[in-house]
């Protein structure tokens, strides 16, 4: 075989997947277990994209849940946020809960680099803080602690 | 042979270096066909293999891709590498350490990987440094250097680290016999022939890889060269090429050169343990070093061991077999059935291959032809398959494709010979760019070789590649050994000069369960802050601790006061990233030290010491995102009794102070 045309098929494949990042090698994403992506066409900005279809937030503030959060905060988020509604890396956290969805906020702490890949708001929050948030390996009950604390946060008794 | 290797001009036919001299003259004749698509691999496409190569003098390990040649990373193992911190952070100095303190240097010729049943299996890479004589082993979940072991009793550690088919032991023979150091060392070195002796280390492996010398085997003083273990069959068994047989201490590229025959040495290991449960090792005094790597504490600790048993092979008649092996033997490889031992004499202008099974019926026969030293020597003839006739000058090392044939290097002719092991017919021949050293096929020293690819690993390659100066990179070649004859596919420069090196299939490395980051929760570090909340600054009499965080992208505290001229200061840092290839670096004007480059959830600590009154800006040293630039800070130093306080920020502007 021509090895130009090898080059030209290869450049070609490259080039056909080369939009999506979690691409650039098949393999990559069967290896990537956190982080999961699909047609940008079927995204859901309510809900966001990761694991989490509903969220069960019962009547009021599981006040031991929100403080598990807030040992798991202190680790890995409050670097990047402060708990009022002043930008520090990241946007503040004050009032989160009501301007985003229960299932949104743990999809996004859990997976966020495709959704900040597809989520418009996400993309405009991108230009102000031009940080990307990192991926902080949250487990699915870190996640569920934070966004108690969050709530806690926002005056849910 | 100069000028000739410099005729870059002249145009030579293809066919002309596969049938003339094997000496190639021109760069670029040679790789003909689909040859540079069996090199290709595409961008964001994996290798096929993984290749683990010895950086010589440069005392690391590099990673390169197989096929493509790309390289991926640079291990740290023996010597200081200010671009990782290894040997600058305080937490990796231990790694380094020796008997003779700490080292910063040394010679890593030869890479092992683990074996399971005779396979390679992706559990850890061993490295040997030959000039304070150490093991290391490299685990292949983090890709770090996680155990190092100093060797008593030893001089060049060249004939290391080989192992053995379940990895119970990686072995290291002496290349300088010495006076053990159990001895007074202080003699006359022409005493040589008394006083002088080859002690043979076997270095046990543990179930997590931890290593600890079981024994040693004393020998009479000769050079050991290289080695192998047996494999199926031979499992039990151990062979070490031999040199200066003759004993010399002076000149020895003559001295050295005077028998006709030297040796291959077969040890049996199965027996000399049975030796050391009879209680027949001595407990000899001496000091080596016993470094392990902590994952929980991210710290290295050093420990001084003082005593090792060593089994005089001298006394025990039936641990150690001589086989005369012509001449000055380098190679010493054993092919994947276990059967034939492959001795490669660097003068010699045969191959001598060597029969297990006549072995053991020559031990049984007493068919021996004197001793040496208190040793057998076995008659030639009785152990011998038999000799592959003209191979080419210079043999040295032999690899196998797992289909009955054998690939020889040819360092003086500069050519990768091919041959059967049965027949001793040789196959094929292509030439290398220049004067070849080892080679790897991936697996090739293993039960299971993956006889694709085979990789040369030479030592010159002037016309080769654009010229530096005086000194030119070493270059790898990949040919592809699929086909009845040998392809060359690609060349690649590599790093020191490289020796051995090992290959495994990608997914073995990759997929058992490899590292991403390390968990801050279980981060043991005792300096560690875990979350911005930890970070502080403590002083302990004139010890300043920073308990300092990273993340993208600041420092925490990035403001420092109150350190004065005279305390030492210990930039202790967390990254609390949690996120796989972020990591962050560390650095502060003035250190007479390395940088840090600490992974995600790792703990590491940089010594400074201020020199100076003044203010000294710190940075992150690995760009880690859009305002990566602004990831800095500053600390500030006072004279020694002045009056001001110690204090740390972050994001908070004082009132100016006095
Ligand atoms: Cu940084």
């Amino acid at each position: 075989m021509n090895k130009m045309y090898l080059l030209a098929v290869g450049l070609l494949l490259f080039f056909s997947c080369g939009k999506e990042k979690t691409n650039a090698g098949e393999d990559f994403t069967k290896a990537s277990s956190t982080e999961t992506s699909s047609d940008p066409s079927s995204y859901d900005p309510k809900r966001g994209e990761g694991k989490f279809t509903t969220v069960d937030l019962g009547t009021g503030l599981d006040v031991a849940m929100a403080s598990e959060g807030e040992k798991v905060a202190g680790v890995k988020c409050m670097s990047c946020h402060k708990l009022t509604d002043e930008r520090l890396v990241g946007p503040g956290w004050k009032g989160v809960t009501e301007r985003r969805t229960p299932e949104w906020i743990m999809n996004f702490s859990t997976n966020p680099d495709p959704m900040i890949d597809k989520d418009p708001e996400l993309q405009a929050q991108l230009e102000l803080c031009l940080v990307r948030m990192p991926n902080q390996a949250l487990t699915d009950d870190d996640a569920r602690h934070i966004l108690e604390y969050m709530r806690q946060n926002d005056g849910v008794k | 042979m100069k000028s000739r290797l410099l005729k870059i001009t002249s145009a030579v036919v293809l066919i002309a270096a596969f049938m003339g001299s094997c000496k190639p003259k021109n760069t670029s004749d040679t790789v003909s066909g689909d040859a540079a698509q069996k090199a290709y691999v595409a961008p964001g496409k994996y290798d096929e293999f993984y290749n683990f190569v010895s950086g010589g003098f440069s005392g690391q390990l590099s990673v390169y891709g197989l096929p493509s040649g790309r390289l991926f990373r640079v291990i740290p193992v023996f010597s200081v590498d200010p671009e990782k911190g290894w040997g600058y952070s305080e937490e990796t100095k231990p790694m380094l350490n020796t008997s003779h303190g700490f080292v910063p240097w040394d010679d890593l010729h030869h890479t092992e990987m683990s074996q399971t049943n005779g396979e390679v299996d992706g559990r850890w890479v061993f490295g040997n440094a030959n000039n304070t004589p150490r093991i290391a082993r490299i685990d292949l979940k983090t890709f770090k250097t996680a155990e190092i072991i100093e060797l008593p009793n030893s001089g060049g550690n060249h004939s290391s680290p080989f192992i053995t088919e379940n990895t119970e032991y990686v072995v290291a023979g002496t290349r300088f016999s010495v006076p053990g150091d159990y001895e007074n060392g202080d003699v006359p070195i022409n005493t040589y022939k008394e006083n002088y002796k080859g002690h043979i280390s076997f270095v046990k492996v543990g179930k997590e890889g931890e290593m600890d010398i079981a024994f040693q085997i004393m020998t009479p003083g000769v050079n050991f060269d290289l080695s192998h273990a047996g494999k199926g069959k031979s499992h039990g068994w151990f062979f070490f090429s031999c040199y200066n047989t003759e004993q010399a201490n002076t000149l020895l590229e003559v001295n050295a050169s005077q028998k006709d025959k030297d040796f291959i040495m077969a040890v049996n290991w199965k027996k000399a343990e049975e030796y050391v449960k009879a209680g027949k090792g001595k407990k000899q005094k001496v000091r080596y070093a016993h470094n392990t790597w902590d994952e929980h504490t991210h710290t290295a600790k050093s420990e001084i061991k003082t005593e090792v048993l060593v089994l005089d092979a001298s006394e025990l008649k039936d641990i150690c077999y001589m086989i005369p092996c012509p001449k000055s033997p380098h190679g010493c490889d054993v092919d994947p059935t276990g059967e034939y031992i492959i001795g490669s004499g660097k003068l010699a202008a045969l191959i001598p291959v060597f029969s297990y099974d006549k072995l053991q019926k020559a031990i049984k026969d007493k068919a021996y032809e004197g001793d040496y030293g208190g040793i057998p020597v076995l008659k030639y003839e009785a152990v011998l398959h038999g000799e592959v006739q003209k191979p080419g000058l210079g043999p040295l090392h032999t690899e196998f494709d797992g289909k009955g044939n054998a690939y020889t290097t040819m360092f003086v002719s500069s050519e990768v010979v091919k041959w059967d092991i049965k027949s001793l017919k040789v196959l094929d021949r292509v030439p290398t760019y220049y004067s070849v050293g080892h080679l790897c096929i991936p697996g090739g020293d293993s039960k299971k070789p993956f006889g694709k690819y085979l990789v040369a690993y030479n030592k010159i390659t002037k016309d080769r590649y654009l010229p530096t100066g005086p000194e030119l990179c070493q270059s790898a070649q990949i040919y592809d050994i699929s086909g009845d004859k040998m392809q060359l596919i690609l060349d690649f420069p590599t790093i020191g000069e490289p020796h051995y090196a090992q290959a495994a299939p990608a997914d073995l490395i990759r997929n058992n369960g490899q590292l991403k980051f390390y968990k801050l929760e279980d981060n043991k570090h005792p300096y560690a802050a875990k979350g911005e909340k930890e970070a502080k600054v403590v002083r302990e009499g004139n010890k300043v601790h920073v308990y300092m965080t990273s993340m993208r992208s600041h420092f925490a505290p990035d403001n420092i006061e109150g350190v004065f001229l005279g305390d030492e200061v210990y930039f202790h840092v967390t990254n609390l990233e949690q996120d796989w290839d972020v990591p962050h670096g560390f650095a502060v004007k003035g250190a007479d030290n390395g940088e840090l480059l600490i992974m995600p959830g790792e703990t590491t600590t940089l010594k400074w010491v201020p020199d100076r009154v003044g203010t000294f800006p710190f940075y992150c040293t690995d760009f880690c995102s859009a305002l990566h630039q602004e990831m800095q800070g500053y600390i500030r130093v006072s004279p020694k009794g002045a009056n001001v306080p110690l204090h740390y920020s972050l994001g908070t502007n004082f009132p100016a102070g006095k």
